[in-house]
């Protein structure tokens, strides 16, 4: 790998040596973790790998160890009740009624008002959060449904060809990553007044690549070069085109690869939060700034806004606890590769 | 390969015909990546081209108060520079990165160090460790901004029994600070956990077994064998984190808007409230600029860092 734009080859390559074994280490786990299954939980203070073994030694003395066993369980649970905490806080807020947010605090009867009023009757209160949740649903999606249509043959051409310019491209397209925001989107909050392309699904879709497109190049293509190109090599000898063993060879076999990065990929463009600020007022708005509104008027009505940010994480916490072993892989990946 | 079939008439023209194909597959070879890539190619100009425009617009006082606006040179950025309140917000950035990127560096590394025991309990919990980076940043302020509430909020009703029921956590300037870090840490910490846990999960075990026939305590093992051959992964973590914590927005954004006062107004919320708060277009925009230019040189002096620190880690690997 060169890149032009940042001093160093040897930074570059050491890189992509570490990636590389990030990315083993990750198939590593998962398979260390079917064989624990099989072995069946180790004791609480034993580690089970070599590895384990080395990074914290034994401590003389069998009390010792379990007493600082016992110590980083302690630690790590409380680790874990802090990073929950706010979700959970987030529940019985959403769960209160409105005249005992601020009496009582563990003991109360739960009401679903309001989720009600948030989903239902929120354009009573004027904010209509389902049609955001819709609208952070469709640009999303848009979003990321565009930038597989143009990502995947970029993300293939990168990973098997090497051609002029093609590691320019490349990090360039990643150098948007560290970009500060707002220096892409004033310019166009002035552009897109003029063109008309403010508070637009397309003006929305169209600067949310920002964020899809890089992510999912990146990650594909390491998926790409993972994959044996004789593959599809023959392929070709059997008579296919290039464009048939594309599509027929090359891009069944990273199904899993799409699937993981279309979900992190959507994730991300759901969260985004400056693009819509700025880029989107009413029509196009999307849950994140929505949910902001709950807080605002003379009297802040905590429990709408815990019930609205609640609704608003469902989507990514979702997908999250379903793909929750790739998405390890491609947050390490996406970090890793660069 | 159909051309070849097309142009097979008598053995020269058969040779001709070959070499015609090889000329023209070896041209398509060469095509075809560029044309796989042309629509990145368009869409990254789609980018680029406000980031042209928007720094073709610095040269102007572009504001809503000036409907004919005037080429002004580079009086934009010189009234950056000679503001104080850029370079508090620079301070302020500055501070937040390094806080937020230190703070997220020593916890996801233990949390890391702690999951890596690999116990039962650790392995329940590391299916969520994932869970906070998945709710967007400015939702999560949102969350702690409830929870912080100064009179109402939880945090200071579990406090009370403390003697430390009425904490002001956003009114002072130094709180509202270590406030944002704290928010970004509670959301940033599990990138950093994950990446040092796959460093840990790929690091070699003999020098490890080594130091445990040796006898070696675990603070020592640690400090000279543990944190120096995981520092590489580390390390492209704390990258990351740092740069983005440079160009923090969301979470100021939520939690205080800056406030109280100017006392965390970072450079990107600055940039904001200049061209779509006040309207003056050009001059936030150069705003951005100026911090576009501080991310790329941290980004430069931070990666050949990476490389410096890699290189070596190689060699002693080897």
């Amino acid at each position: 790998m060169t890149r032009n734009d940042i001093p160093g080859e040897a930074a570059d390559e050491a890189t992509e040596q570490v990636a590389e074994q990030a990315a083993d280490q990750v198939a590593d786990q998962v398979a260390d973790e079917a064989a624990n299954s099989v072995r069946g939980p180790a004791a609480p203070d034993t580690p089970d790998t070599p590895a384990g073994a080395g990074a914290l030694p034994r401590v003389p003395g069998r009390r010792r160890r379990r007493v600082g066993g016992i110590v980083a369980d302690a630690a790590l649970i409380g680790y874990f009740v802090l990073a929950l905490f706010p979700i959970a806080w987030m529940v019985i807020l959403s769960l209160k009624p409105a005249n005992e947010l601020f009496s009582t605090y563990f003991s109360f009867t739960p009401t679903l008002d309001s989720y009600r009023t948030v989903l239902g009757a929120g354009q009573d209160q004027g904010v209509p959060f389902v049609r955001f949740f819709l609208n952070s649903l469709v640009v999303s999606l848009g979003a990321v449904g565009l930038s597989l249509v143009i990502g995947l043959p970029a993300a293939y051409a990168a990973a098997r060809w090497r051609f002029r310019g093609s590691e320019n491209l490349m990090f360039t397209l990643l150098s948007f990553r560290f970009a500060p925001e707002l220096t892409v989107i004033i310019p166009l909050f002035v552009l897109y007044q003029q063109l008309g392309l403010f508070d637009t699904y397309v003006g929305m879709i169209w600067v949310l690549q920002l964020v899809t497109l890089p992510l999912i190049v990146w990650i594909m293509r390491s998926y790409f070069s993972d994959l044996s190109p004789e593959l599809e090599q023959a392929a070709l000898l059997d008579g296919y085109t290039r464009k048939q063993a594309f599509f027929r060879v090359a891009l069944p076999l990273v199904k899993p690869g799409i699937a993981a990065v279309s979900l992190l990929a959507f994730i991300f463009a759901w969260n985004n939060f400056v693009f819509p600020l700025i880029l989107t007022s009413s029509e196009a708005q999307t849950v994140t700034v929505g949910a902001l509104s709950f807080l605002g008027g003379d009297r802040p009505k905590y429990n709408l806004t815990a019930a609205a940010a609640l609704v608003s994480v469902v989507p990514p916490l979702l997908l999250a606890l379903t793909i929750q072993r790739y998405l390890v892989r491609g947050l390490s990946f996406g970090a890793v590769k660069s | 390969m159909s051309s070849l079939r097309e142009t097979g008439h008598g053995a020269a023209s058969r040779e001709e015909g070959k070499r015609a194909a090889r000329r023209v597959s070896r041209r398509r070879r060469s095509l075809r990546p560029y044309l796989l890539i042309v629509p990145a190619l368009l869409l990254t100009g789609g980018i680029l081209y406000p980031f042209g425009l928007g720094l073709y617009y610095t040269v102007f006082d572009f504001a809503a108060s000036t409907p004919q606006p005037d080429v002004v040179g580079l009086e934009n950025y010189r009234r950056i520079f000679g503001q104080s309140a850029f370079w508090e917000s620079a301070r302020v950035t500055v501070l937040y990165a390094v806080g937020a990127a230190a703070v997220e560096t020593v916890l996801g590394v233990g949390v890391a160090l702690l999951l890596f025991r690999s116990t039962r309990v650790g392995r329940v919990l590391e299916k969520i460790l994932i869970l906070p980076l998945m709710i967007a940043p400015v939702i999560a302020a949102i969350m702690w901004k409830l929870m912080l509430q100064p009179s109402v909020g939880v945090i200071n009703h579990l406090l009370e029994p403390f003697g430390l029921g009425g904490v002001q956590w956003t009114d002072t300037p130094a709180g509202a600070l270590l406030t944002s870090i704290a928010v970004d840490a509670w959301v940033y910490t599990p990138f950093v956990a994950i990446l040092a846990l796959a460093g840990l999960r790929s690091l070699p075990t003999s020098p490890f077994e080594a130091a445990a026939v040796d006898g070696a305590g675990w603070w020592f093992t640690f400090r000279r064998l543990t944190l120096p051959m995981l520092w590489p992964y580390v390390l492209v973590a704390v990258i990351f984190r740092f740069m983005d914590s440079l160009k923090v927005f969301d979470i100021i954004y939520a939690l205080t808007e800056g406030g109280p006062g100017d006392s965390t107004v970072v450079l990107q919320i600055r940039a904001y409230l200049e061209a779509i708060r006040f309207q003056r277009y050009s001059f936030g925009i150069s705003y951005t600029i100026v911090l576009w230019a501080v991310v790329y040189l941290a980004a430069m002096v931070l990666v050949r860092y990476l490389g410096r620190i890699q290189t070596r880690a190689a060699e002693v690997r080897r």
